[in-house]
C-alpha cells in the first residue's frame, strides 16, 4: 500500500515535464481538547500553494489523551497532510516557546524541511521567530498570499500597503500565516495520514527550563470562536459602558455572532482583551461585520477590512468608518440595535 | 539591575501612508516620524521598575541611520540613563537587529531586554522572540503586566494570547515584548528634554559589534491594498435588513 503510494510519487517527480524542486512542509500545529485547531488547517491550505509534490507533516506537541485524539484528528483532518508526528511529554504540556523551539530546531535538523509554517496565532507568533532565530533564518510572518514556493505577500502599515518578499536563503523557508486568508473547505480524506511518535529520549537533557506556566484567565463562552466566525459584532467606544455592551451581546446571540470590540473599548474595561480586533488584536474576515459605535481609525480596519460584507451604525455621519463599510445607518446605536434584535428573522 | 530597551523610530501612528507609484515601498519623505508606540511602552515600563528601586540603570537603544538619534534623545528625555546607537543605513530585517541586539546584551549584561511587541511600519512581531531564542534567555511576549519579584530573580509576566490571559514565570535574564494594555507612556516634560541633552549616547556600528549582516530576504514591491467598492447609507432598521437579505444574501 505505502509502498505503492511512494513509488508512484517518486515516478511522477522523476518524469514530471516541469521537475519541480521537492517541497517538504512541516506545519506547527495547536490543539485545543482533543481536535486540531482550524487555523492550523488554514497551514495545511497555505502549504499547497507552496508548490506541488509537497510532504506535508503535521506536529503536535502536548501530552496526555487529548493529544492522541487531537493526532488522530490531524491524520485525518485533510487530504494534504502526509504524516503527523506527535511530540508527548511533560514539557510541552503548556505552549512555552523556549521548549516548542528547541524541539522544532531539533525536528528540522533531522527532518531537513524546506518549509516550516504556523498559522499567525498568539501561539505561532509566539514560536515561530525564535525557532527561525535558532536556524539563522529570516521569516516571513503574516502571510496572506503565497505566489511561489519563496515569495510571499504580507501586510504592512496596519494593512494600508502589501509587501510582496522574497526569500533568498536556503535554509528552511519559515512563515506565519493568516488563517483567514487560507480558508479551509471540508475535504474528505480516504484513508488516515501514518501517526509517529517524536523521539524524545534525548530532548532537553542538557537545557534548564527557565520558564513555567502559572496558569491562564479565559472567557467561557458558547459564542462562535471570533477568529472564524461567520458574522462578527463588534462594539466600540460609542457603547459607552460594559453595561451597555450586554446589548451588543444579544444582538450576536440573535444572529449566531460572536463578539469583538476596538482597543478603545478594551481599554474602557468594557469587554476583556481577547475580543479585540485590530491591528495588534484579532484580525478578521467574516461574511458579516457589524460594528456599532465604532470610529473607524486605522488601527482597527486594519483588523476587519477584509470582511465580505461590513455594515457601520455610527452618530457621526463623517466617521472614518463609513468609508469602508458596504452599509452604513447614521443614528443612535441605542435604538437602533434594539429595532434590530426586535425585527432581525430567528435563525434557524 | 540594568535594564536594556530597544526603540525604533517609524512612521507616526496617525500618519496616513502613501505607497510610492514605483511601487518600490512606502512614502516616508518629509512624513511624520516618532518612537514606535510599543517601544514607549517598553522604555515606560523599564523607568517604572527604575523608579521602584530594582533597577539602577535603563540604557535605550537604537538601530539604524543618523535621525535614530532623535528617538533615542525623546528616550533620554522620558528618562533613560543612557543611549546606545548603532549606526546603519542597510535595511536591516529582524534577525540583524536582533544578532545586533544579542552583541550588545552580551557587552551590556542586562538582566532584562525589553522591547515593544511589533514596530507599526513593518508589523513584524518578530524581533523579541528572536533575540531571546539567540540569547537562549526566556521570552515573555506581548506582556499586559509584569512583576519583578524583590530578590530579582525572576518575573510573571502576564500575556495576551488569543483565548484570554495567560501567566508565566521567567528566570532572569529574560526578553519581554510589551503590549498595549502595559501601561500607559509618560510625556517627556521640559526640563527632562533639556537635561537629556547632556546624558551621554554612544555610537557603534555592526563592525565593531562583530555582527555579519547577510540579507536573506528581497522586497520585490510594495502594493497598495485592494480597494473596497463605495458602499451606502440606509435610511433604516427595515432597509438594512432587507439589503443584507436579499442583496448581500449574508443572513
Amino acid at each position: 500500500m505505502a509502498v505503492g503510494m511512494i513509488l508512484r510519487a517518486l515516478r511522477s517527480r522523476l518524469t514530471s515535464p516541469t521537475a519541480s524542486r521537492y517541497i517538504s512542509t512541516l506545519v506547527i500545529a495547536e490543539y485545543d481538547g482533543g481536535s486540531v485547531k482550524s487555523s492550523c488547517i488554514s497551514a495545511v491550505v497555505a502549504a499547497k500553494s507552496l508548490g506541488d509534490d509537497n510532504s506535508i507533516s503535521m506536529l503536535l506537541a502536548g501530552s496526555g489523551p487529548s493529544l492522541q485524539q487531537a493526532a488522530v484528528d490531524a491524520a485525518k483532518c485533510h487530504p494534504l497532510v502526509s504524516q503527523v508526528l506527535v511530540a508527548d511529554s511533560d514539557k510541552f504540556k503548556y505552549p512555552l516557546a523556549e521548549p516548542w523551539a528547541k524541539l522544532v530546531e531539533s525536528l528540522q535538523q533531522k527532518g531537513g524541511y524546506s518549509h516550516i509554517i504556523a498559522a499567525s496565532s498568539s501561539f505561532g507568533k509566539n514560536i515561530l521567530p525564535r525557532v527561525a532565530a535558532l536556524l539563522d533564518v529570516s521569516p516571513i510572518t503574516d502571510v496572506v498570499e503565497i505566489s511561489g514556493s519563496h515569495q510571499f505577500v504580507r501586510p504592512i502599515y496596519a494593512g494600508n500597503a502589501l509587501c510582496t518578499v522574497r526569500y533568498t536563503g536556503d535554509r528552511p523557508c519559515m512563515l506565519t500565516i493568516r488563517s483567514t486568508a487560507f480558508p479551509v473547505s471540508i475535504e474528505a480524506r480516504s484513508e488516515a495520514a501514518p501517526i509517529s511518535q517524536v523521539d524524545l529520549s534525548t530532548f532537553g537533557e542538557d537545557t534548564v527550563s527557565k520558564s513555567s506556566y502559572i496558569g491562564h484567565s479565559s472567557q467561557d463562552s458558547e459564542r462562535p470562536d471570533l477568529g472564524n466566525a461567520r458574522i462578527v459584532v463588534t462594539g466600540g467606544r460609542g457603547l459607552k459602558s460594559a453595561e451597555n455592551f450586554k446589548m451588543i451581546e444579544k444582538l450576536a446571540e440573535k444572529l449566531g455572532a460572536a463578539v469583538g470590540a476596538t482597543r478603545a473599548a478594551v481599554d474602557a474595561g468594557f469587554v476583556p482583551n481577547e475580543l479585540q480586533v485590530g491591528q495588534t488584536g484579532k484580525i478578521v474576515a467574516p461574511e458579516l461585520y457589524m460594528a456599532f459605535g465604532v470610529s473607524g481609525a486605522i488601527q482597527h480596519l486594519a483588523g476587519m477590512r477584509d470582511s465580505k460584507v461590513i455594515v457601520a451604525v455610527n452618530k457621526d455621519g463623517d466617521a472614518p468608518i463609513f468609508q469602508v463599510a458596504d452599509y452604513g445607518l447614521v443614528g443612535d446605536l441605542f435604538e437602533i440595535v434594539p429595532e434590530l434584535i426586535e425585527k432581525l428573522p430567528e435563525r434557524n | 539591575m540594568k535594564i536594556m530597551v530597544a526603540i525604533k523610530r517609524v512612521v507616526d501612528y496617525a500618519v496616513k501612508i502613501r505607497v510610492k507609484p514605483d511601487k518600490s515601498g512606502v512614502e516616508t519623505t518629509n512624513v511624520k516620524m516618532s518612537m514606535n508606540p510599543f517601544c514607549e511602552i517598553a522604555l515606560e515600563e523599564a523607568l517604572r521598575i527604575k523608579e521602584s528601586g530594582l533597577a539602577s540603570e535603563v540604557v535605550a537603544v537604537s538601530i539604524g541611520p543618523a535621525q535614530c538619534l532623535d528617538t533615542l534623545r525623546t528616550g533620554l528625555a522620558m528618562g533613560a540613563d543612557r543611549g546606545i546607537h548603532v549606526e546603519s543605513t542597510a535595511n536591516l530585517y529582524p534577525l540583524a537587529v536582533a544578532k545586533l541586539l544579542k552583541a550588545l546584551a552580551e557587552l551590556e549584561n542586562p538582566r532584562l531586554l525589553i522591547l515593544g511587541k511589533q514596530a507599526i511600519d513593518d508589523d513584524c512581531n518578530q524581533t523579541g522572540q528572536m533575540v531571546a531564542g539567540l540569547l537562549n534567555w526566556p521570552q515573555g511576549t506581548f506582556a499586559s503586566k509584569v512583576v519583578l519579584d524583590k530578590e530579582k530573580r525572576t518575573m510573571t509576566v502576564d500575556r495576551e494570547v488569543d483565548g484570554g490571559l495567560e501567566t508565566l514565570l521567567l528566570e532572569l535574564p529574560a526578553v519581554i515584548t510589551t503590549d498595549l494594555r502595559l501601561n500607559q507612556p509618560r510625556y517627556a516634560t521640559l526640563p527632562n528634554i533639556m537635561k537629556a541633552k547632556s546624558k551621554p549616547i554612544k555610537k557603534v556600528t555592526p563592525e565593531d559589534l562583530k555582527v555579519q549582516l547577510k540579507s536573506d530576504l528581497e522586497v520585490v514591491q510594495v502594493t497598495e491594498p485592494p480597494k473596497r467598492k463605495a458602499g451606502v447609507i440606509l435610511s433604516s432598521v427595515d432597509e438594512l435588513i432587507n439589503k443584507l437579505k436579499d442583496e448581500a444574501h449574508v443572513i
